[in-house]
């Protein structure tokens, strides 16, 4: 909805003759996470309603997938939600290799996940310091994006590029994950996991942490469900729901870890059911990589050209900020009739107008922050 | 006994602090990690993705592409023009001009993944920085093959018999031998 | 010596050495601010400018100066202009009865703590004035907030001191550091005989001095991940650098004060050598470890919550300073009564 001088002005008239102004804030501010903009009525610090605008930062993902082939919409999928962009291009690779039927070889497999996993630990840590950056604390980030790097060196040498990895390909992988990359993971779960430790004496286990964020922000089961809000903002709301579990897809019925679930509703239910996923990715990279078997890591006699058959196809995933689906729609021809991205962000900010009202400032903020938002996959 | 509970609450939360105060203490006390950008460099992975280059035969010293443009297909956003023309002694058509718009590329790997004959591939660059827009909208690879070509020719005076040096292989990621992108236009 | 003995000379030139440490700390406390994140976030900090980095100062200085300044349409001017000022003089003020040695104060006065926390508290006006001049949403939520916040901390503070002018029985800083004389064990701090609970005096306030100083985990007033720059949003170049400094100083200020009422001003922690030259390293000394702190503080710990903030003021540390207020007075006037009775 595109708010304009008389949406703005009608809204908090229900309230009847109060004093109240409306605050801009973004879509240039220190908390709007890029070009987030959120019309905010006020009463003083109170916040009547806050209405985001979005819109800032959308690119027509979707219609480009309209006119090219799907081999050539491949790079776009990294590009949706740049932070954990293995998962939507796993979403994606997948959708196609399901319409194909192309059955993807076993160490691809495996690397998707270690890869997907890594990304989701990756992503977790922009979160962490970017809520940390909105609460105030400027050290942590900085903390997180060391151990970052260190995944980014990881997947850079595997894949050659840092963020935007377009690594999967259509039946397997762009290359063979090699042993320098097994061996760096390997010891990078070893290095994490004194630093996940690190994280929760600094952080998580401050008392001014946990004053900011317990009994912030309610978001019950109820209101997800209305919203469509998925990922850990459904886990944190006490509703086990994650895809890895709920519509398996790739090695994960293979792999044992746990879906972590906390019933408290509140920001810091969010916050601790993200840091648990860090934990549990770990261990399920380190399952992958005990598993992980040799053999080709692209699936034989993949088109070229693809003409995936005419049909409905679908292909959800877990993305790191929730269940991001692709719907493909083919009429048989080179290139796509539709491509719908279902993406998780956009579900999660839908909530916010109803979550934050009466809310005070910072503690809007911070529950923001604990939606983990990027916007870029709120537009795409 | 809430009076004892929030006492408690009060101690807790204090030791908290502390904890924390430990902590940055502890990492302000360890060494420096970040890397002095232009004083200090990175070495790029061997699978880096840079921006594409045009690989030079070593055998022959000739580009190795045979201008049948699927690269141009291939790519997403189209940002590879080429032509190619069948010079006299060839039997095949070989490039003789390869622009890639850099703008708009995505280093997405298309075409790499798609060349036949293996004549492109990632350069190790990243430092393309530029004051001119130019510089990036038409990145001419074919004058950057030709120069290396020249310098191949150069360093393998005829007749081509004796085996070529690893040295002139522009597989080498550290040779020099692209003029460098972050030259100051003009 | 006769020259400088003379009372004009002697102001003048405290005047322009109060002026040069305020405006010399309040330049390189930022820059060891910066160093100081940076070596927590495992980064060198500012090493450009100069051997080091040691040159920062001066470039930030000289941006700033040439920085055009702007007063936003529609504003008071005069009071938007005014208030950088405002914000800058009290801790100027507050510095003139600061001993830093024996003999290096510039003018001892017999009610000087009184001075100290009646100018103190013009700071608040002024960073009122100025989120209120601007004329900016997020300015004056921030004066708002810079108001309800002092008036919450200098309770707390205010009892503390209380409770060490029961101890002191005088209000003249120069006074106060004498008492202290002999070793650490005599320090306010330490005087557990007094109070036993002195050590928790001393941190409700320096608590309360990071809240009144809008220091982190405490900077309500300039959270720019909420209100963009507080109270400071629309001043640019210098008007901004003043404010900046202020913040400074009343750091300084406020470690001074800390250092003087708690641990011994001046006084050596051993007993020996704190005449002269002695007296103020060690105030230097005990002033910049206070400091180091703050800036420790800062890059570790989130922003409190503003209602949380409340709180802790409320709940916690005025009734604990009430305690601690209680117990003195009885520690004090127990043996006197116990000594009528026998």
């Amino acid at each position: 909805m595109i708010a304009t001088r008389e949406t703005v002005s009608a809204a908090p008239a229900a309230q009847g003759p109060q004093e109240t102004f409306v605050l801009n804030l973004g879509p240039q501010h220190p908390a709007a996470h890029g070009v987030l903009r959120v019309l905010m009525t006020m009463e003083g610090e109170w916040i009547q309603r806050a209405e985001p605008v979005i819109g800032y930062i959308h690119r027509m993902h979707e219609k480009m997938g309209e006119n090219r082939t799907w081999a050539k919409f491949l790079p776009n999928t990294s590009r949706i939600d740049y932070l954990s962009a293995m998962h939507y291009t796993h979403a994606f690779v997948g959708a196609v290799e399901r319409a194909m039927k192309i059955e993807v070889p076993l160490r691809a497999e495996y690397a998707r996940v270690i890869t997907s996993e890594l990304n989701r630990i990756s992503s977790h840590m922009v979160w962490w310091g970017a809520l940390l950056l909105d609460l105030g604390g400027f050290t942590p980030i900085l903390y997180a994006f060391d151990d970052r790097e260190k995944i980014l060196d990881l997947l850079e040498g595997l894949c050659g590029a840092r963020l935007t990895y377009c690594y999967y390909r259509f039946g397997g992988l762009y290359n063979d994950v090699d042993d320098e990359f097994l061996r760096g993971t390997r010891d990078f779960v070893q290095h994490l996991r004194p630093r996940l430790k690190m994280y929760r004496d600094l952080v998580t286990d401050n008392v001014i942490l946990r004053k900011r964020l317990t009994n912030i922000g309610p978001i019950d089961a109820e209101m997800c469900r209305r919203y469509g809000a998925t990922g850990p903002v459904i886990r944190g709301a006490g509703v086990p729901y994650d895809v890895r579990r709920m519509e398996p897809y790739s090695v994960y019925p293979r792999l044992d870890f746990k879906v972590p679930m906390y019933p408290e509703c509140d920001s810091m239910a969010r916050y601790l059911v993200r840091m648990d996923e860090m934990e549990q990715s770990l261990r399920i990279i380190e399952q992958a990589l005990d598993q992980i078997p040799t053999g080709p890591f692209l699936a034989p006699k993949v088109p070229r050209v693809l003409r995936l058959p005419a049909g409905d196809y679908s292909y959800a995933v877990e993305a790191a900020r929730g269940r991001f689906m692709v719907r493909i729609v083919s009429d048989g021809k080179e290139i796509p009739y539709r491509v719908r991205l279902r993406a998780p962000s956009f579900s999660n900010l839908s909530l916010y107008e109803e979550a934050s009202r009466g809310m005070i400032l910072p503690d809007a903020l911070a529950m923001m922050g604990s939606l983990d938002l990027v916007i870029p996959d709120i537009d795409r | 006994m809430s009076l004892i509970t929030a006492i408690r609450e009060t101690f807790l939360g204090f030791k908290s602090l502390l904890v924390g105060l430990r902590i940055t203490a502890r990492e302000a006390s360890r060494p420096i990690i970040t890397v002095q950008y232009p004083r200090e460099t990175l070495k790029m992975p061997a699978r880096f993705r840079g921006h594409i280059k045009l690989v030079l035969d070593p055998e022959t010293g000739k580009p190795r592409c045979t201008a049948c443009t699927l690269c141009a297909k291939a790519c997403p956003s189209g940002c590879i023009v080429l032509d190619g023309v069948k010079r006299e002694g060839d039997k095949k058509k070989s490039v003789s001009k390869y622009e890639l718009d850099f703008t708009t590329c995505s280093l997405c790997g298309s075409c790499v993944e798609i060349c036949p004959s293996d004549a492109i591939e990632f350069s190790k660059e990243y430092n393309v920085v530029s004051l001119n827009r130019d510089t990036f909208e038409n990145m001419d690879l074919y004058a950057k093959i030709e120069a290396e070509a020249r310098a191949w020719s150069a360093a393998h005076p005829a007749p081509p018999a004796a085996s070529p040096p690893p040295a002139a292989a522009p597989a080498n990621p550290t040779a020099p031998a692209s003029q460098p992108l972050n030259a100051p236009a003009g | 010596m006769t020259f400088l003995s003379l009372e004009p000379i002697r102001v003048l030139l405290y005047l322009v050495g109060i002026c040069a440490f305020v405006g010399a700390n309040a330049a390189y406390l930022v820059l060891a601010e910066r160093k100081g994140a940076g070596r927590i976030q495992r980064r060198p900090g500012p090493n450009e400018a100069g051997w080091a980095g040691w040159m920062q100062p001066l470039a930030d200085g000289l941006k700033l100066l040439a920085k055009q300044i702007m007063v936003p349409p529609g504003t008071d001017s005069l009071l938007f202009r005014l208030a950088p000022l405002l914000v800058m003089a009290p801790p100027l003020m507050c510095l003139v009865t600061i001993p830093f040695g024996e003999n290096v104060v510039a003018r001892d006065l017999n009610l000087g703590l009184l001075l100290v926390f009646s100018f103190g508290s013009i700071n608040v006006m002024a960073l009122m004035l100025g989120g209120w001049a601007s004329r900016n949403k997020y300015a004056i939520i921030s004066a708002a907030r810079v108001v309800s916040q002092n008036v919450a901390y200098e309770i707390p503070m205010l009892l503390v001191v209380i409770t060490l002018l029961m101890m002191t029985g005088t209000m003249s800083l120069q006074e106060i550091t004498a008492q202290q004389a002999g070793g650490f064990w005599h320090w306010n701090l330490f005087k557990l005989w007094v109070n036993p609970l002195m050590p928790v005096t001393f941190v409700i306030f320096f608590t309360c001095m990071l809240a009144e100083t809008n220091r982190a985990p405490f900077d309500m007033a300039e959270a720019e991940s909420e209100l963009v720059a507080g109270a400071f949003t629309e001043y640019g170049g210098m008007g901004f650098g003043v404010f900046f400094m202020a913040e400074y100083a009343n750091i300084v200020v406020g470690c001074c004060l800390a250092t003087v009422l708690f641990l011994g001003g001046w006084q050596s922690p051993i007993g020996i050598l704190s005449s002269g030259a002695w007296g103020l390293l060690w105030f230097f000394l005990k002033t910049y470890a206070l400091i180091l702190t703050v800036i420790w503080i800062r890059w570790t710990f989130p922003r409190t919550q503003f209602y949380s903030l409340l709180n802790l003021s409320w709940k916690i540390l005025i009734p604990l300073s009430l305690a601690t207020l209680l117990l003195t007075g009885a520690m004090m006037k127990l043996p006197l009564l116990w000594r009528a009775l026998s």
